[in-house]
Formats: C-alpha cells, structure tokens, sequence
C-alpha cells in the first residue's frame, strides 16, 4: 500500500510538491502551537550605527495568540519596534496566506526549504515573508519579512535544548533604522578635540541588529497578562 | 599662610554674596527637579525623539537620579561659572574699594602669600559650591527619583550607561568642573588685582566667558582652527567626556571605558596649564602694583 | 642710636605727575614727628612708600636702620599704621577685624588682649557690632586699634584726625601724646593742618610738590620768638607811621596790606598798650608763627590734583 502511494506521488511531483510545503508549513505551525506561553531569560546585545549600549540581561515573555515583550528586569534596554514577529507563530497566525514554493538553501550545513508566504489581506502589515525552514526538525532556520511601514526585518535562528517546541536559543533580529540626529545646540557635546570627524555612512536607510541569546525557557507555565502591558 | 587662608575663608563666608550663590543653585536645582518630576517623560520623549520611531523604551526608567543629575548640570554648570566669578573677582578689587587692601598689603606677609591664600579660599569656596551642587542635584536627586542606567544623548548618537557604571564618572566629573571652575576663578583673580572695584573683574570675567564659549561654539573655519584651539572654554564641557563611555567593535559598551579618555587628560592638562598661568600673572602683576586705593 | 626711619632722596612718579621728589628726611626713635603738607603734597605716597604699598622710582627707605626693599617683613612686623580713612571690613563686627589683623600680624591675641585693646580706645561696649553701623569717629577709633595690637615700635598715623568732630580730635591727639610719652614709641604722624601738628609734634617736616620746604625741630620752627604779630586799625597807614616812630620799628615786617611785626609772643601786651597811648584804634591783632604764616601762603594757593587720594 505504501509504495503504491508513493509511486502515485512520483507522477504528480507539482502537486505533490504543493501539498508537501503546505504540510511542512503545518507542521512548522503545529509544533509551534504546543506553546501556549513561555518565559525565557537570556542576553540581548544591539548592534546599531547610532546606539551604544551594553550586553543586557533581559527576560522574554510569549503568550498566546500574539504577546510578546522583551523586558529588562532591572536597567533600561531600546526594544527595536516590530520585535514581537520574533516569535514565528505571531508570523503563522497572522491570517490566511498563500504558500508557495521558492526551492532549496543552505543555512550552514544544513539543506533548507525556502518557502514564501502572501497575506492573502492586502490591507495587512506583511507584504511579504520568506521562511527558511529546516525539513528534518520543522522548525524555521531563517525567515525575511517585508512590511509596508516598518520596513524588512529578517530573523535567524539556532535551535538546541528547545528544539521540539520549536523554540530557539539563539535569534538574530535584523531591521532597519532611520538615520538618528540631535541639532548641536541641545547637546552641548564635548568633542575629542581632534577636529577630525568620523566618515559617516550617507545612506538613509540603515541595519539594525538584535542578537538574542536565551538560556532557559519556562513553557507553559502561565505568564500574567500584566506583563505585556 | 595657613593662618592667612583662615582669614580669607573667614572673609569668604561671613559675606552674604557667598551664600547668594548656594540659594541661587538650590532654587535652581529644585525647579528642575520639579520640572522633571512633572513633565519628565515628555522631555525625554523630546529628547529622544528620533529613536522612538524605531525603538520602544520605558519612560519611567529613563527618568531617574543619574538622568536628573546629569540634566541638571547641563544646564548648571555652563551658569557657575557666574557665581565663582561673583565671589573670586571681588577677591582683591573688593578690598581695594573697600580700602582694606592697604591694611593688609602694609603687614609683614608677602604680596604672593595674600594672592596665594584668595585664590586657595576661593577654591575651597568652589569646591564647597560643588559639593553642594553634588549633594542637591545628585545625592536628593537619587533620593526622590532612584537609580537606573542613564541614557546620555549625543548629537549623533545615544548611549546607555548601566547603573552600576555611573557614580565614578559622576565623581570624575565633578573633579573635572572643578578645574574648570577653577581657571574661571583664576581669571577673576586676574581681573580682580586689575580693578579698584569689584563689579568690573566680576563682569569682566562673565564676559570673557561669554565670548569664549560663542567663539568656542562657531563653526567657522578660522576660528575652529586657529583660535578655538587656545580657549580655555574649549576645554571646559570636558565633564561630559567622563559620561561617553567606549565601545567595541560591535558597538556594545564597554564597563568602566571612556570613549575620548586621551581628550580629556588633554583638557585636564590645558586647564591646569590656565590656572599656572593666571595665577602666575595674578601674582606678578599684584607684586609690581602700587596699592592707591 | 640710628635713625627710626631714614629716607634717602626720595622720588615716585605717576607717569607725568612727580609724586615725591628727592625727598630725605630722618625720625629718631621717640620723636612725633609731624609730616605737614596741603592735600596732593606728596604725604601719602610716601606713607605708603615707607609701608611698601608703593614702589619707589628711586631712593631709599630705610626703617630700624634696615632697608626697606630687604627687610620687609621684619621691618612691617613692628610698624603699625592707619592708612588716610580708616576702612575695615565692614561686613565684619570691631572685635572680628580687630582679631584678622592680629594674626596677620603674627601675634597670637587672645579675647582679653583684643577687649582690653577695644577697651582703650573706647569701643569695648560696641566690640560685637558690624563696623557698618559705626561712625567715622568709631572707625577711626578701631583703625588705631588695629594699629596698635601688635605693640608696634613704630607708629604711623596718616591724617588721624580728618573728619573727626573736635572731641574726636582732642581724644586722639591725648592718644598719640600718651602713646609718645608714656609708651614710648616713635610716631609719625602726617596732617595738612599745622595746628593739629604743633600740639604733638616735636620735629617737623613740611612738603609742597613733593619736595621738602623745611624740617626741624618743631621748638625751633615755631619759635615764640619768631611770632608774626597783625595788627588790623581804623586807619592803617596812620598807624604804621607811628608804630615806626616808637620802639616797635624794628620789628615791622614789610606788609602790603595790614601791619605786620615779628617779635616775641610775651610782648603783645606791651604792643597793645604802646598802640592805645599812640592813638592807634586796634581792631583785631592776630599772633601767628613765621611756619603758620608760610604754610598758609601755601595752603591758600589754588589746589592741584592729589594723585593719591581718594
């Protein structure tokens, strides 16, 4: 019975193929939905032209269907806007979408499924998101989301302990940035006294880049509403 | 010269100017502290406008003793230089209007000890000036608001200096207004053995400083280069370098760093360099004068 | 016994003006020794010549057979001085100034030596007042306090007595007399008045344009038997005919208006009683020394400017 439904599959590849993505993306969907909350804690480090800030000690807080917060317990951390499409099931959920097939990557060593998703809402904020997804573990390596007001952000991941709820240890979260200036005046600066300025980057547009590193989660354990306030 | 500097301190703070100062920084201090306990978060909203499209920040924390301090000697110590000024010009002028400079220069002590121990009495007046702006802006300041990191603004960029990172530069910092503070106290010294009145050398020395500082602040290429570079006042926001913290490669902070340290030893040293100076010719010309007042 | 101060042609100039020119002139110890000059004569340049304030253009000072330029410090220790007003600080009480200048002076004065010295000069009850509230009698009164708190040696009083009422004159001139005579010390005292200065002073030196017109010893200069002696009458040309007929013709002294004779001050009661058997109707007569008579040609001339002061 098997092989004869496998030969059946062999001769409609296209169809197949379809199906096969569409299932992988449930599948990537599913694992991700046995999380209905989770508290992780972890280290955060910016990486942005204009910001100079330390390695912060942050927790990250997820509950169902689409909270998520990123808190510095004790000190003051920037939270780059658009933070909370770290978590892909906020991306999975975000309404009805067509999936296509864009073919196979490499993340690493690692043979990945390149799969695009369109909002089928044009009014939605996503115009665009492109996953990287690892077949072997269903989960998302990689994924490229276009907006229409915050711009492409695009997200990395690497799996370890969490690796069957599809949560990862390791995310980095790039994004764009506007150009940041204070008029001189309000400033009162003090200078090196080199006179000499730093070339700046003339471009408008600029990466931003947000590196995630979570040591331990604490899933579906509750995790008060009052927190994403 | 002990016995000397006990008498000008004795001078110092038996006049009621002296004390005019530390109600001036007080009220001003409070006013602030006021301003920002009630409209806080909009100032800081002001001031970190051009990040809140992208970056979310909690407000709260943003407003907290650091933060206070550090705004409130923004915008202090471009002013006390005013009030050292008010004290350190009257210093030799107001003995000679007041005609007890001929008493004192006609007993046994030298002209360079009567200049020596007015200006170590003002720098123990300044030093109390700023150990009472320490004590208001920082000390109450932390009291009423607490403690967090502090978001410095730059006109370029903004940087986060975690708390635990702060209090150092804020004692560095005060350290280096002093010097600052006194070369200002110096030039009124100056000043002051120039005058037989002390509303000149106090006025004198606020210009002075006024036109320094535009000067100072002038983006025109001859003045960047060739004028700029000798002004005392081109040194004086040297505070500020204590609270540019450095980073690395990737743009995270380092603990404990100063991004432009080179810069402000440099400073240090060009002010240090004023004070000798000044004095220097504070004495010389307070030695060769004739005392007709 | 070396001079207390002995001064050395003399000179400062303001640059045009010749404050003090060539000037010598010598105080022994235990003289009063009056320094008479009008206003702008050169006495406080160099008073304050002699306390370093100024700086000679040349000559030379020298104080308890020191010199000055060398000795400044030892020599300023045993000299005290009121300087032309006596400014104090004012936003300080008497007591309070009284003690600054103590120990800048370099004596450890204790609250008994500083009331018992407010004592002497009258201000014991008001040592805690603010010298802004104090009259210029009350200042002049604490400037010589402070003057003396050391137990100077030397004493130099620079125009003690200006604005003072006359019981302040009287009182300070009973200061300086006891401060001489009882205590012993060597003062000298400047004035534009010569008759302040003749009750005290036993030497004398008078300056005009910073240059000495005459010193010595005030017996000398103010010899009674020197006394210029004018007569005012009802008809002064009648009268002087006849004063040259009598025994008085020697003594007149050529005088374009009024009758003036030098002579002995004892003898104007017999002057007076010549003139009535004469005929002579006096209406005023009028001794003054041959030195009042001169300072006063020079005080009556138009003033120039006192560089000096205030």
């Amino acid at each position: 019975m098997k092989k004869l439904l496998l030969s059946i599959l062999a001769c409609f590849p296209l169809l197949l193929f379809a199906q096969d993505i569409n299932a992988l993306v449930q599948k990537v969907k599913a694992k991700l939905e046995q999380v209905n909350d989770y508290e992780a804690a972890g280290k955060m480090k910016t990486n942005v032209s204009f910001l100079k800030v330390p390695i912060a000690t942050i927790k990250l807080y997820y509950k169902k269907p689409d909270k998520l917060k990123i808190k510095n317990e004790k000190g003051i951390s920037f939270i780059p806007k658009g933070a909370v499409n770290i978590n892909m099931a906020n991306v999975l959920n975000s309404g009805k979408f067509t999936v296509l097939d864009a073919g196979s990557d490499k993340i690493g060593n690692t043979v990945v499924k390149v799969v695009k998703l369109l909002p089928e809402d044009d009014n939605a904020d996503v115009v665009l998101s492109t996953l990287y997804i690892d077949e072997t573990n269903a989960v998302i390596r990689r994924a490229k989301t276009t907006t229409k007001d915050n711009g492409t952000y695009e997200l990395e991941m690497n799996y370890g302990k969490y690796l069957n709820y599809g949560l990862p240890d390791r995310i980095t979260f790039s994004f764009n940035t506007k150009d940041y200036k204070m008029p001189k005046g309000v400033t009162f600066d003090f200078e090196d006294g080199t006179g000499t300025k730093k070339p700046e980057d003339k471009s408008k547009v600029k990466k931003g880049k947000v590196e995630l590193d979570l040591k331990s989660y604490s899933i579906n354990k509750g995790v008060s509403d009052a927190l994403f306030q | 010269m002990w016995t000397l500097l006990q008498i000008e301190l004795f001078k110092i703070f038996k006049k009621p100017r002296t004390y005019l100062a530390f109600a001036i920084i007080a009220a001003f201090i409070f006013l602030i502290q006021v301003g920002l306990m009630v409209n806080g978060k909009d100032w800081m909203k002001f001031i970190l406008a051009g990040l809140d499209e992208t970056m979310d920040m909690e407000y709260d924390k943003l407003i907290n003793g650091y933060a206070v301090c550090f705004f409130v000697l923004n915008l202090l110590l471009v002013h006390v230089p005013i009030l050292v000024a008010l004290v350190a010009g009257d210093l030799v002028s107001g003995e000679a209007s007041m005609g007890t400079l001929r008493l004192l220069a006609a007993k046994p002590i030298s002209r360079t000890q009567i200049i020596l121990a007015k200006y170590f009495a003002a720098g123990i007046y300044v030093f109390a000036l700023l150990l009472w702006i320490a004590i208001i802006s920082l000390v109450f300041s932390i009291a009423v608001f607490g403690v967090n990191d502090l978001v410095v603004a730059k006109q370029n960029g903004i940087q986060l200096i975690e708390a635990n990172d702060i209090l150092w530069r804020y004692f560095c910092a005060f350290g280096f207004a002093y010097i600052a503070m006194m070369v200002v106290a110096a030039i009124a010294l100056l000043l002051s053995t120039l005058s037989e009145n002390s509303i000149g050398p106090i006025v004198a020395t606020v210009g002075i400083i006024i036109v320094c500082t535009l000067v100072s602040e002038m983006e025109i290429p001859i003045y960047q280069h060739y004028i700029k570079p000798y002004l005392f006042t081109t040194y004086m926001l040297g505070w500020k370098g204590f609270f540019y913290i450095g980073s690395n490669a990737e743009g995270e902070t380092v603990k404990g760093s100063i991004e432009y340290l080179p810069a402000i030893l440099k400073s240090m040293t060009a002010l240090l360099l004023y004070i000798i100076g000044l004095v220097g010719a504070a004495v010389f010309v307070f030695r060769k004068k004739d005392i007709l007042s | 016994m070396p001079p207390i101060i002995t001064v050395h042609q003399l000179s400062k100039q303001f640059a045009e003006i010749h404050a003090v020119s060539d000037l010598s002139f010598t105080v022994n110890e235990g003289d009063v020794y009056g320094f008479l000059g009008q206003n702008g004569a050169g006495k406080s340049t160099t008073i304050r010549m002699l306390l370093t304030l100024i700086k000679p253009s040349s000559g030379q000072i020298k104080i308890f057979g020191k010199d000055l330029s060398t000795h400044r410090h030892e020599i300023l220790q045993k000299i005290g001085a009121v300087i032309e007003k006596p400014d104090l600080y004012k936003y300080l009480t008497a007591y309070q100034n009284l003690s600054i200048f103590a120990r800048i002076s370099g004596i450890k004065a204790n609250r008994t030596m500083l009331m018992n010295q407010l004592e002497q000069v009258g201000l014991a009850e008001r040592a805690h007042s603010k010298v802004k509230t104090f009259s210029q009698g009350m200042k002049q009164r604490l400037g010589i306090a402070v003057a003396l708190i050391h137990n100077p040696d030397l004493i130099i009083l620079d125009e003690p007595t200006n604005g003072l009422d006359p019981q302040g004159i009287a009182d300070i001139r009973q200061l300086i007399l006891q401060l001489s005579k009882e205590k012993g010390k060597t003062i000298l005292v400047s004035s534009h008045l010569l008759s302040e200065i003749e009750l005290i002073a036993n030497r004398i030196i008078i300056i005009d344009k910073g240059k000495k017109i005459v010193e010595g010893y005030s017996a000398e200069l103010l010899d009674p038997a020197k006394t210029i002696v004018q007569i005012e009458t009802t008809d002064n040309k009648v009268a002087i005919e006849q004063l040259a007929l009598s025994k008085w013709k020697e003594q007149i002294v050529s005088s374009p208006n009024g009758i003036r004779l030098q002579m002995n001050k004892n003898a104007i009661p017999d002057l007076v009683k010549d003139a009535v058997e004469m005929n002579i109707n006096i209406l005023a007569i009028q001794p003054r020394h041959s030195l009042e008579d001169y300072f006063l040609s020079l005080t009556t001339r138009p003033h120039h400017v006192d560089t000096t002061a205030n």
